[in-house]
């Protein structure tokens, strides 16, 4: 897999808040098809790596190469539309806006025709039946109405909603902040599934998450962030749960040919 | 490769059997008073409906045919227009989570400019009411940038924009008031909206039919369109809009655009509703435009409402108004009573929002 070019590449990111380093001369490769896990401890710096890759921050310094063409993103707007889709942990939805509502927000389906050229009226029907077919997809069975508003759904149900929105309108990369945190046994299988699923589709998934079954489960490429870079990038055959552990938290040094691999 | 890609997790195994249908259950009567609160949750311009029918009933009752006739009823539109047109533009920033003070002066400013473009330098009035469209749309749009790109509060930006002006309306008047004969003489089409028309004993101006027709155009805006759903979108939770892919800058820049050019049709109504271009007028539009939108249940949070319940709020105040006025009572019972209505309005919207569906 080394040997391709990555699809999604990035190189030295730097971000500092004051005092406090955040990111600290950090490198990332995604290949084409491939389930990266990202794991470290909290504070880690994961979600400020993802927010790098995603446009919702500037990083100070660093590249970022989305198919060996350096790109700049200054919001996350710039990401989507160059394919790349994001789950954020603190899942950006509106609350009080129905669930088809916010599955197209930014992206509103408008009526074939005069209605929507004219009087740019939106296909809601349309918006609604794309919607519940995606949620189906995911086993969301429990939403009871694609019109109600996302206030009124539960964790774990927004959770579902966000993950759905990102596997729906994903083109290049997919990226999951801690898509199972809130989520039941269930729903946790589906989102599991969906993952290999899209792998399998050829779409590559970054994947953060703390649940370190899950994450041996899915991912072809384990990179471990620690301190706010890069520490090493292990192969979940090769290690077992309890070392991908140990190197995270500092417990242990990762053999010298996987510190020098990166 | 994962050697163990495929193989569900042991405490797993039992999902294979679940069920694939959408969940659903019996709906259970939970009362009156549960069934009201759930309607009101989903249309929370229901409130200030019932509000002003009742009202308009009680001054019926109270006030007879003196009340209760075609003339004095469309009198109260007539007499709420210039707030209820206004109300429509608050309603917009209100929803942003903003706050727009410098309404009534963007009105009063607009409508000067209409009239001393035409008066002054001699511009033919069409092209001079342009002009002033287009004054407001501008104020609006200083607004907006600085909300949205500079990052400062809503209520200090228009707070300073308020002031800003109204002594630029002062300085650029130099006080003088365009009398309603000259504007009748040399330029009618400034007082279009006061024209009158009759419809059995009803009497209607265009600038009514405009603050109605306005409403309605919002209404569908609002709720149909992308525009409109980003609205609601900032106001709820302006970073997770963003996250979520909207132009949350250029969206609240539109907004108070949009809220400038309105209040400048307000001043154009204005112009028809004294029939002369008076500097000194409508000082309190923002408070009072601010009165409708909460009476009308909008959310100061931002983010929740309907665009009809101000258009209702401003009747509201309308018919208090009014009504009163008929009973010949005290005019300060009137603010009296509206302020009662502010209090009433906020507490059933708290109410409402305990609903959860």
């Amino acid at each position: 897999m080394s040997n391709q070019e990555p699809i999604l590449k990035a190189v030295n990111l730097l971000k500092r808040y004051g005092h406090v380093t955040a990111m600290d001369h950090c490198n990332f490769e995604l290949y084409p098809g491939e389930v990266v896990a990202v794991i470290g401890d909290n504070g880690a710096g994961k979600s400020t790596l993802i927010k790098a890759l995603s446009g919702a921050l500037v990083p100070d310094a660093g590249e970022i190469y989305l198919e060996g063409k350096r790109v700049n993103f200054t919001s996350p707007l710039d990401a989507r539309d160059q394919g790349i889709e994001t789950v954020y942990q603190q899942l950006a939805m509106s609350p009080a806006l129905s669930i088809a509502d916010n599955m197209f927000m930014g992206r509103e389906l408008r009526k074939p025709g005069i209605m929507g050229s004219l009087f740019r009226r939106l296909d809601k029907p349309a918006m609604e039946a794309f919607a519940r077919e995606k949620l189906n997809e995911l086993g969301l069975m429990t939403i009871q109405n694609i019109q109600q508003a996302v206030e009124t759904l539960s964790g774990g149900q927004r959770q579902g909603v966000a993950v759905a929105r990102a596997a729906a309108f994903g083109s290049k990369v997919v990226i999951l902040d801690e898509p199972t945190a809130a989520l039941g046994v269930k729903e946790s299988r589906r989102v599991l599934d969906l993952i290999k699923e899209l792998k399998a589709r050829g779409l590559p998934v970054i994947l953060i998450s703390h649940n370190m079954p899950h994450v041996f489960e899915v991912a072809d490429r384990i990179h471990i962030h620690r301190l706010g870079t890069r520490l090493c990038v292990i192969r979940p055959d090769e290690y077992e749960m309890n070392d991908a552990v140990a190197f995270m938290v500092g417990a242990k040094e990762p053999p010298q040919e996987l510190l020098n691999a990166v | 490769m994962s050697a163990n890609s495929n193989k569900p997790l042991a405490y797993e195994q039992s999902l294979g059997a679940a069920k694939t249908t959408v969940a659903q259950f019996e709906q259970e009567e939970g009362g009156v008073l549960r069934t009201m609160q759930h309607i009101l949750h989903r249309s929370p311009w229901v409130v200030p409906l019932i509000v002003l029918a009742l009202s308009i009933v009680v001054f019926g009752i109270l006030a007879g045919s003196k009340f209760f006739s075609p003339f004095a009823l469309t009198l109260i539109l007539q007499q709420v227009q210039i707030v209820g047109i206004v109300a429509a533009a608050q309603t917009l920033v209100i929803l942003t989570a903003g706050i727009d003070l410098s309404v009534g002066a963007i009105m009063v400013l607009s409508s000067v400019v209409m009239g001393q473009f035409t008066f002054r330098y001699g511009l033919p009035a069409e092209i001079s009411v342009l002009c002033g469209l287009v004054c407001g749309t501008f104020i609006g749009y200083l607004n907006g940038l600085l909300v949205a790109r500079y990052k400062l509060p809503p209520f200090i930006v228009t707070l300073g924009m308020w002031q800003i002006a109204l002594a630029t309306n002062f300085l650029y008047s130099a006080n003088e008031t365009i009398r309603a004969q000259d504007v009748a003489d040399t330029a009618p089409i400034l007082q279009f909206f006061g024209e009158k028309f009759n419809i059995g004993g009803a009497v209607f101006t265009y600038g009514v039919v405009f603050m109605i027709l306005l409403f309605l155009l919002l209404a569908y805006v609002l709720s149909s369109t992308a525009w409109g759903r980003h609205v609601y979108a900032i106001g709820d939770d302006k970073d997770a809009a963003e996250l979520s892919g909207v132009k949350t800058d250029k969206v609240l820049i539109s907004v108070y655009m949009v809220a400038g050019l309105i209040c400048a049709f307000a001043g154009w109504a204005m112009i028809g509703r004294l029939g002369s271009v008076s500097p000194t007028v409508g000082q309190f539009a923002n408070i009072e435009s601010i009165t409708a939108v909460v009476i009308g249940g909008i959310s100061l949070f931002g983010g929740r409402g309907s665009v009809l319940g101000p258009l209702f709020g401003a009747l509201i105040v309308g018919v208090f108004s009014l009504g009163l006025r008929l009973l010949g009572v005290d005019v300060q019972w009137t603010y009296l009573l509206i302020g009662v209505l502010i209090i009433a309005a906020v507490s059933i919207d708290q109410w409402i929002r305990k609903a959860t569906v």
